[in-house]
């Protein structure tokens, strides 16, 4: 259908856009905000993919979350709000080529995956079916998450406090 | 893609084009006069001096990083609440022991004095 | 007269299939036809909200309220509408102006976005999402954003200051309201809307699960930054918050969005613990569920303003520590129970009215547990403690 092609182009656009800008941008808190729009046009995708779940996921934790995240830690930084900053430091050149190499595996990936798709409906209840593959087949997945979870967790607590009680010094 | 992802795709639009209308009305019938007194940022009368953003404290990061830990956990409690009728009395246990690991979690948070506002 | 809603709709499409439409066009232009419509409303609703609002606050605070334009004042909010169309948008210096801009719009539409997928009577359903709950508790991040594009753009410490503060509290308070949220998708199975009214057709979930409920009033009080939870605009420490730089009607979005989400609130509310359109009659008159419906939103959101009139603000450390040392303990706790409650019953299969009786006592017992708990705990970590200070010492006797 011509209308789902064209909302595709749109949101596909509006991602490599946002996410161009967020590299090419000097003012870092300006990244952040074109890094938000680069995830609402991956969820408008992952809507496209007849994957709300993901998408909404994306939109809650992404954006809700880690992009909030990423605003306090560039607050926390004073210098790096100067606009005259420079854009590269000592380490573009490896940092770069370590990008360039992660493009070209993905890439590969991308081009030789054949990408396996079942044929067939979608289950009426897709959110029930993912709870019940969560907590019979992918059992151990789900709870070492909640393992990672905590493992995040205190460091987080661990390496904010070192923080402060250096500042109290 | 079904009709209601369209649906809610023109009430996205039509949320987003409500607002701007509404702002850019007054924006033509409205006065222009500005001035540099008029502009000037609003600080108790005192003009702002040095840096206006300036450093935050820690405290803020890691409330963020201990909210976004428990965001994570919500989105994957959404799938055990909704197939919970169609699995066997032991899936609750999981749902269970995922959400004591994490409460082990918040104790520690609690008891690390890390959610105190100073 | 079997369903007024769907007649008009059956009457437009056949209309517009007449004209020669296709039925792709026809779908699309009757769904743009409802957004617009359902955005229409909630504006309407605002324009009265905020005349009851005033008045109500006169009342309970004993003064008049709005009481010079028209009988009772109820011309009150279209002549401040006509005023603030008329003001002056003043951007101050050194803002940045495209996240000053988008900050008042993306704050409206946040809210106005959750609008999307309400089920307003049984057969007059927004979209009925398999994500309906997600979708919400998605969109509503958003307007954090907004908050902290404004607070950030605005270049003023006070707006950049007020910004951050709500913010950590706002994405605090998400966590007991997402928690307290998977207790009614729990009890329907489902994430659907539309579903989880109709499993409580009989029995409201407020019966079911009191504490989720209650849990749910707060935290969202909280989101909608109003008082006791009005850190936000805590204007003797922060002028007016994120907002102190805006003029006009960029000011106006902020403030109706503030009021259509304390509706929306009630329309959540109501969805998820009050039985949405249910009520007498509504299943053979769904013209009669949109007005239940709309009733019950309102109710709640005369309660939420009754209890933000008479609480005094609350500090931000003793805020946060309701949130994150008592809400959120308790809101896990509870979800624990009730899923525990209800796989066992399922299991024992008994009737409905016990199943509705055993979780009441479950959820009372623990809420009213959890507050001897909270009454008998010591703070974990005490404030520090300043001398006291005399107000002027004389220069040289410094100590």
């Amino acid at each position: 259908m011509l209308v789902s092609v064209l909302v595709f182009v749109f949101a596909s656009l509006v991602t490599l856009g946002a996410a161009v800008a967020v590299v090419t941008n000097k003012n870092i808190l300006h990244s952040a905000f074109y890094l938000i729009l680069a995830f609402v046009g991956v969820a408008a995708i992952y809507v496209m993919l007849e994957a709300p779940f993901i998408a909404m996921v994306q939109v809650l934790v992404y954006i809700g979350a880690i992009a909030i995240l990423i605003v306090f830690a560039i607050m926390l930084t004073r210098r790096l709000m100067s606009k005259d900053m420079d854009q590269k430091n000592a380490q573009w050149i490896p940092s770069a080529l370590g990008s360039l190499t992660l493009f070209v595996v993905l890439g590969w990936i991308v081009y030789t995956a054949g990408w396996p798709a079942q044929e067939g409906a979608m289950p009426a209840e897709p959110i029930s079916q993912l709870g019940q593959d969560l907590l019979t087949t992918y059992l151990v997945p789900f709870e070492i998450a909640s393992v990672l979870l905590l493992a995040a967790l205190v460091g987080a607590i661990l390496i904010g406090r070192e923080r402060e009680t250096r500042s109290a010094e | 893609m079904q009709s209601y992802w369209i649906y809610i795709g023109i009430f996205l639009v039509v949320a987003v084009a409500v607002p701007i209308v509404a702002v850019a009305l007054p924006a033509l019938i409205s006065p222009k006069k500005p001035s540099r007194r008029k502009e000037e940022v609003y600080e108790c009368g005192i003009e702002t001096t040095g840096n206006i953003r300036v450093q935050f404290k820690s405290q803020y990061y890691i409330y963020a990083l201990i909210f976004l830990v428990f965001d994570i956990e919500t989105v994957f409690l959404f799938p055990w609440a909704v197939s919970l009728g169609e699995l066997p009395l032991f899936a609750v246990i999981e749902g269970v022991v995922f959400i004591a690991i994490l409460f082990g979690g918040l104790i520690y948070a609690v008891r690390k004095g890390a959610l105190v506002w100073y | 007269m079997a369903d007024l809603i769907n007649l008009i709709e059956g009457w437009i499409t056949n209309l517009l299939l007449g004209w020669g439409a296709s039925e792709e066009l026809t779908l699309f232009l009757l769904q743009a036809l409802g957004s617009v419509l359902v955005v229409i409303i909630c504006f309407l609703i605002v324009i009265a909200l905020i005349w009851v609002e005033r008045k109500l606050a006169g009342r309970i605070q004993d003064r008049f309220g709005p009481n010079r334009a028209g009988p009772f004042g109820i011309f009150q909010s279209f002549a401040d509408i006509i005023k603030i169309f008329t003001k002056e948008y003043v951007t101050p210096k050194g803002a940045e102006k495209g996240a000053f801009n988008i900050a008042p719009v993306l704050a409206m539409a946040s809210v106005l976005a959750i609008w999307a997928v309400f089920p307003f009577a049984i057969n007059v359903i927004g979209a009925d999402v398999h994500v309906g709950v997600l979708y919400i508790v998605a969109v509503s991040a958003f307007g954090i954003l907004a908050i902290l594009m404004a607070g950030w753009s605005s270049n003023n410490r006070y707006a950049l200051l007020g910004a951050s503060r709500s913010v950590a509290m706002l994405i605090s308070y998400e966590i007991p309201m997402v928690v307290s949220l998977l207790v009614p998708v729990l009890l329907a199975h489902s994430m659907k809307l539309s579903v989880i009214v109709k499993a409580q057709q009989p029995w409201w979930y407020l019966l079911v699960a009191p504490t989720a409920a209650l849990i749910y009033l707060i935290s969202s009080m909280a989101e909608i930054g109003k008082a006791p939870f009005d850190l936000l605009e805590a204007e003797s420490e922060l002028v007016a918050g994120y907002h102190t730089e805006y003029s006009g009607m960029k000011f106006g979005m902020f403030y109706v969005a503030e009021f259509l989400h304390q509706f929306t609130v009630g329309a959540l509310i109501t969805i998820f613990f009050l039985g949405g359109w249910g009520g007498p009659l509504a299943m053979r008159w769904p013209i009669l569920g949109v007005i239940y419906f709309y009733g019950k939103s309102f109710l709640v959101y005369l309660v939420i303003s009754w209890i933000r009139l008479s609480l005094p603000r609350i500090r931000i450390d003793a805020m946060l520590d309701l949130n994150w040392k008592f809400l959120i303990p308790v809101s896990f706790v509870n979800l624990v129970a009730v899923a525990v409650a209800d796989r066992v019953m399922l299991e024992l299969d008994l009737a409905t009215w016990m199943y509705v009786g055993v979780m009441f006592a479950v959820n009372i017992f623990i809420l009213l547990a959890s507050l001897f708990l909270a009454g008998k705990s010591k703070p974990v970590v005490e404030r520090e403690k300043f001398p006291p200070r005399p107000v002027a010492v004389p220069p040289g006797t410094e100590s």
